[in-house]
């Protein structure tokens, strides 16, 4: 992998939530990298840490969460003219609230959210909360960022931009506030666009022509993105690159084509059965959740391999002891697992 | 809007009506006519009326006539001239009394509401972003022994504080030598001069309490999805906090405004008093127990009106610092 093609690489990150109750490992030792102009997707159950993850790259995870361990490197493409020179930024050193991740926030990489009901602000328009951003980051007037703001509403496929930008949230459809939410976010042309989950609260109209709206917008702009699902339909459809993580982490990780079609990982397999096939009558259709047992109590993350007590293959005494390693079993497929050693 | 506006206006007239009658009721309730009593009154203080003058009070409020002519007479009195009747025992036009006192309960009132939030906002924000640090912990139980001080116990407080250590009397509202005085420029000054004791008791009995709505109302809306949003713009942290959560954790405190009108009236009725302070609190309160009829009335008539226009007032507030709710209904 040429190193200039490497946009963000996370190194063994953790992140914990100190709670009263004890601690939550929600990130324990998480690896993967993202290129430049990739779509990589994130597939897990819903409390596998999936939206840590983007918190953590951000530096936004709240309290009582911290990132006790690991490298998130940023590799921005330098300012100087020798453009083959990247700029390197660990972001686990950063201040949070300092400056330098500031100026990376919504300019370098951007989040658009799961909720659209409820991630614009009810008390200010849409346009005051895009061109907030614009000005934030770019070197314009006021005026500017709202010409700004409208070519990007039009360019999100908003219906009459130059009036849709004085509305309030409430007066939008949950898909046209996705939509505002992902103009917002391209505003400042992202390297990183991190999509946690965006289409989860949409009906499945309005999520097909979100996705169709992000495939256009990737390929006209050209940004890598972090897609964060737990559909496998919506990662086949977007994403050239997965990973699945399971209880803070990444327990596989292959092209998208492996994934479908040669998944190794048990867990990995399980989740693929769990999806209801197309043109499947719905009589035949298998049990939804076909995945045995439920995500163990995060406070006591079960010793060695933490699937194992789900896991139908498990070797008992073996992956009930031993922290599996991490397997390369093909180029750019990796999975956690003994039976491929 | 505007329509809006016109619709609820219209809508409150009948509810005055109701009111004005309701409260004409209550003023007739005490045992005995007026006239009898006032005549009984002034003789008491070894006055007496001629019965000219008695014929005149009689025409003018339809005395002795049956009650619902008495009622117009009086209703029209107050929307046609102005009149709202005459003061048993102070023995003058209530419209001679109570104008004043009203215009410097609102001062006083007005000027503690703002001092209030002067106060409790950006204490209830620091304690909302700080949530269990020491501070948080330290402003709480202050706040708590606030919320549970009663401002007369605030009041008499000072009042032995004042006088034990700077030999002062911190009553009224004037020196004694501007009490009757009229109006001035002196009196303006020292007027200002006294305000501000009771001016901080006031705002005191309400600052404790707004800390802790301000810091509630903060921590259920700084975990919403839309502070994330503006953080992971990369907006600084105070800021953001100021634009977007505080701004909506305020609401409430903007719908309050209009109700706080009514309470301008008979609130703080029991601070007055101790402190001695010429507000309306306590003349409607001796109103009340002398049975001064259209003293009273006229209290009860202002006090609820005022309620029904504050809330409208605050529903117009909210509306409009709030653009999620609508203005059709
Ligand atoms: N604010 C928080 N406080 C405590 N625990 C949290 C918090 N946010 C996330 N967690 C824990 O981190 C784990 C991963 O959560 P999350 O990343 O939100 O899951 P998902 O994959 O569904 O996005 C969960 O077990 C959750 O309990
Ligand atoms: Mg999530």
């Amino acid at each position: 992998m040429e190193n200039n093609h490497l946009l963000l690489e996370v190194k063994n990150l953790k992140t914990h939530f100190f709670l009263d109750e004890g601690t939550v490992r929600a990130l324990d030792g998480v690896d993967f990298v993202i290129k430049r102009g990739q779509t990589l997707g994130v597939v897990g159950e819903s409390g596998c840490g999936k939206s840590v993850t983007a918190r953590s790259i951000l530096r936004i995870v709240p309290q009582p969460g911290r990132i006790v361990d690991g490298e998130i490197m940023l590799y921005l493409p330098a300012q100087s003219n020798h453009s083959t020179l990247t700029n390197v930024v660990n972001l686990t050193r950063l201040n949070p609230r300092g400056t330098q991740i500031r100026s990376i926030r919504g300019c370098r990489i951007a989040l658009v959210p799961q909720e659209p009901m409820t991630s614009l602000s009810p008390v200010h328009t849409l346009g005051n909360q895009i061109v907030e951003a614009i000005v934030l980051h770019q070197e314009v007037s006021q005026a500017e960022a709202r010409e700004k703001a409208i070519y990007m509403l039009d360019l999100v496929g908003m219906p009459q931009p130059s009036r849709t930008i004085d509305r309030y949230p409430h007066e939008l459809s949950g898909g046209m506030r996705q939509r505002g939410m992902i103009a917002m976010a391209l505003s400042c042309h992202p390297s990183l666009l991190i999509a946690d989950e965006p289409t989860t609260a949409l009906d499945v109209t309005t999520e097909a022509q979100i996705l169709k709206l992000m495939q256009r917008l990737q390929q006209e702009l050209g940004m890598a993105i972090m897609f964060i699902t737990h559909n496998l339909g919506v990662v086949a459809r977007m994403t050239e690159h997965v990973i699945v993580m399971y209880m803070g982490k990444v327990v596989e990780e292959a092209d998208v084509d492996t994934i479908f079609h040669n998944p190794k990982h048990p867990y990995t397999q399980a989740l693929l059965k769990s999806i209801p096939r197309l043109g499947q009558r719905t009589r035949e259709r298998r049990r939804l959740e076909s995945i045995s047992g439920s995500v163990p109590d995060p406070y006591s993350i079960p010793k060695g391999c933490s699937f194992h007590p789900r896991c139908s293959q498990r070797i008992v005494g073996l992956c009930d002891q031993e922290e599996p390693p991490n397997i390369e079993i093909g180029p750019g497929h990796k999975t956690r697992c003994v039976l491929y050693r | 809007m505007f329509g809006y506006i016109i619709r609820r206006v219209l809508l409150m007239i009948p509810t005055l009506i109701v009111i004005s009658i309701i409260s004409f009721v209550i003023i007739q309730l005490p045992p005995g006519d007026y006239l009898t009593s006032y005549a009984a009154q002034l003789s008491a203080q070894g006055d007496t009326i001629d019965a000219q003058g008695l014929k005149a009070l009689e025409e003018r409020y339809g005395l002795g006539q049956p009650i619902h002519v008495q009622y117009f007479k009086w209703v029209s009195g107050i929307i046609l001239r102005g009149d709202w009747g005459q003061s048993m025992e102070w023995q003058k036009p209530v419209k001679d009394l109570i104008w004043e006192r009203l215009a410097l309960t609102i001062l006083l009132s007005s000027v503690a509401i703002l001092v209030s939030w002067f106060i409790a906002i950006p204490v209830g924000v620091y304690s909302a972003t700080h949530q269990y640090s020491i501070p948080d912990y330290v402003l709480s139980v202050i706040s708590f022994v606030g919320v549970g001080t009663p401002g007369f116990l605030l009041a008499l407080i000072v009042m032995y504080l004042a006088m034990s250590q700077l030999n002062q009397s911190v009553g009224g509202l004037f020196s004694s030598e501007f009490l009757l005085a009229p109006w001035s420029l002196a009196k303006v000054v020292d007027m200002l001069k006294h305000l501000w004791i009771p001016v901080l008791i006031i705002a005191l009995e309400s600052t404790a309490g707004s800390i802790r709505t301000t810091r509630a109302n903060l921590l259920d809306e700084l975990n919403k999805p839309y502070v994330e949003t503006a953080r992971a713009k990369g907006l600084e942290e105070g800021k953001l906090i100021w634009k977007y959560p505080v701004r909506v954790a305020l609401n409430p405190f903007f719908s309050t405004v209009g109700w706080s009108l009514a309470s301008l009236i008979s609130g703080q009725t029991l601070i007055a008093v101790v402190l001695s302070l010429q507000t309306t609190g306590p003349m409607m309160l001796r109103a009340l127990m002398s049975q001064d009829m259209y003293l009273a009335g006229s209290f009860l008539l202002l006090l609820s009106s005022l309620t029904v226009i504050g809330t409208l007032v605050s529903d117009i507030i909210l509306a409009w610092v709030d653009p999620r709710i609508r203005l059709r209904g």
